[in-house]
């Protein structure tokens, strides 16, 4: 599955109360454009969630070709959840590697500001079997509290140890221009936050949030006549899982996550140990200790104990969220994935600034969607 | 918007379950789906046989919500269950006539039908099932 990735742009996470969405998404393909040095693409794809129930806006592929200029170009929308950015990664990957296309877009884009907080519940909810959860008056967020629990009663792991990983994510967010959230959080800070479902705290779950981010996918012949450091992308996996996680034999195993991981490794030829840093999916903070569990970098219930001992800093064994992740950087659900890959792009090819892993070699970005109902894993390569 | 979810069309079609708790059992393995299926999530079976749970089942854990989603702003703070069925089936569904302090991990509990919420403009009110700790007669 080798293709390259050649340009990549990523917008502050923020309200953008001024911007629309078309003009959110336009802005970050123009400058993944410009940074790639290609005048052109042949294929757009678009990832995004939410656009129809909250800007009543469908055919979003077509409206960004329009904004940039672009005619006769292939132009989609992708969705699958919060697995949306790598699904629309696997749509690029795809053509530029069957020879469909020489150079591909994915622009991630999201715009939650336009919903109340309540919405941006439902709206998440809305990854979860509607007919069911959403009808018995449960949301994603309830339900996430729920596995919280029972993996600190399973593991006898604190809620301080769990809580622990919005602090690490902040740690990252706090020196990366791009992020929502520019500054440190104590733990006290975390565990003083309101409780938004017991024993989830304010601060350990995302807020709602408007960006857009966007790669540029181009094949081997393109990428050697381009004037731009590259990386490539080896691995791709995806797998499915039953959706609501109390279906499942266990509703903390999140085997569509081990089996997409695993998948996209061994499609790259990469062991574990040769991942020198992780993007996760912390939608909740207990999504990172289940999602490093899952993936096989530690033991099930050691996550935390690893967390603690400094193994998931941004210079530590195994750096996690390097901009800050969902928590730190922000989520702007269907432009999350695509802000993960172009930030492990900005680590591989040595422009990650303050944030940058020391001889980052290979990284990994993992998504998720719903509690685990379907996941997605890439693994990137920097060019030497 | 108005969501599709506040509908009437769309709660009358899921009378059975969210009412009853009626799915489908796949006749092969046993396993039990909420609502209609044609093919088991499990073994892939393609025998299934409506069917409606039991009324009473174990709480396995719960949690106090205080951020709503929508159509919740004015129930908050409730409570959420986890719960399983006498049959070994797991559901999650609101708790009601209890509080916090009455809650055990491991006690009994009992479906009922309660008011979920009111909808909209048109004021639709909304029944459905939640559990309650089981009360000894
Ligand atoms: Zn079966």
């Amino acid at each position: 599955m080798r293709c390259f990735l050649c340009g990549a742009a990523v917008l502050k996470v923020d309200e953008h109360w001024d911007k629309s969405l078309a003009e959110l998404m336009a802005e970050a393909g123009l400058r993944a454009l410009e940074d790639s040095n290609l005048s052109t693409v042949d294929h757009v794809f678009v990832s995004n969630v939410y656009g129809e129930r909250l800007q009543e806006q469908a055919n979003l592929g077509t409206f960004l070709a329009e904004e940039l200029g672009l005619k006769n170009v292939v132009a989609t929308r992708v969705e699958a959840g919060g697995v949306s950015g790598l699904a629309a990664l696997y749509s690029a990957a795809t053509v530029v590697r069957s020879g469909l296309s020489k150079a591909a877009m994915v622009v991630g884009v999201e715009k939650m500001s336009d919903g109340t907080l309540e919405e941006s519940i439902s709206l998440m909810t809305m990854e979860e079997r509607q007919e069911y959860i959403g009808s018995f008056g449960v949301s994603q967020l309830a339900e996430a509290a729920l596995l919280y629990k029972e993996y600190m009663r399973r593991y006898k792991v604190g809620a301080e140890s769990i809580a622990y990983f919005s602090v690490l994510s902040h740690e990252n967010s706090s020196r990366c221009s791009h992020a929502q959230y520019q500054f440190k959080l104590s733990l006290e800070s975390v565990m003083n936050s309101p409780m938004i479902a017991e024993p989830i705290h304010r601060l350990e779950a995302t807020a709602p949030a408007d960006g857009a981010a966007a790669i540029i996918v181009v094949s081997d012949d393109l990428a050697e006549k381009l004037d731009r450091t590259n990386c490539t992308l080896t691995g791709l996996g995806f797998s499915n899982d039953l959706p609501v996680a109390f279906d499942r034999e266990d509703p903390l195993a999140m085997e569509a996550v081990s089996t997409a991981g695993r998948r996209a490794l061994e499609m790259a030829g990469v062991s574990r140990s040769e991942v020198d840093f992780l993007e996760l999916h912390e939608s909740y903070s207990v999504m990172s200790p289940l999602m490093l569990e899952a993936l096989g970098f530690t033991e099930r219930g050691q996550a935390c104990v690893k967390a603690e001992k400094g193994v998931f800093g941004l210079s530590g064994e195994l750096p996690i969220n390097t901009f800050g992740g969902l928590k730190g950087r922000g989520h702007p659900v269907g432009a999350s994935g695509v802000y993960a890959v172009a930030e492990a792009f900005l680590q591989l090819v040595g422009e990650a600034s303050k944030n940058q892993v020391a001889k980052a070699e290979r990284g990994m970005v993992v998504s998720m969607a719903g509690l685990g109902a379907y996941a997605g894993a890439a693994v990137l390569e920097a060019v030497r | 918007m108005k969501p599709l979810t506040s509908r009437p069309p769309f709660y009358w079609r899921l009378r059975p379950f969210i009412y009853r708790l009626e799915g489908s059992r796949c006749s092969v393995c046993g396993h039990f789906h909420p609502l209609n299926r044609v093919v088991c999530r499990r073994c892939g079976s393609r025998t299934l046989e409506r069917e409606r749970l039991n009324n009473a089942g174990r709480l396995v854990n719960y949690t106090v919500v205080h951020q709503a989603q929508e159509g919740f702003e004015k129930t908050t703070p409730y409570l959420v269950g986890w719960v399983e069925m006498d049959d070994g089936t797991n559901l999650v569904g609101q708790l009601t006539d209890c509080d916090p302090q009455d809650l055990k991990v491991g006690m009994t509990i009992e479906m009922v039908v309660r008011k979920l919420r009111v909808d909209g403009d048109s004021n639709l009110i909304v029944y459905g099932v939640k559990f309650r700790p089981l009360v000894q007669r």
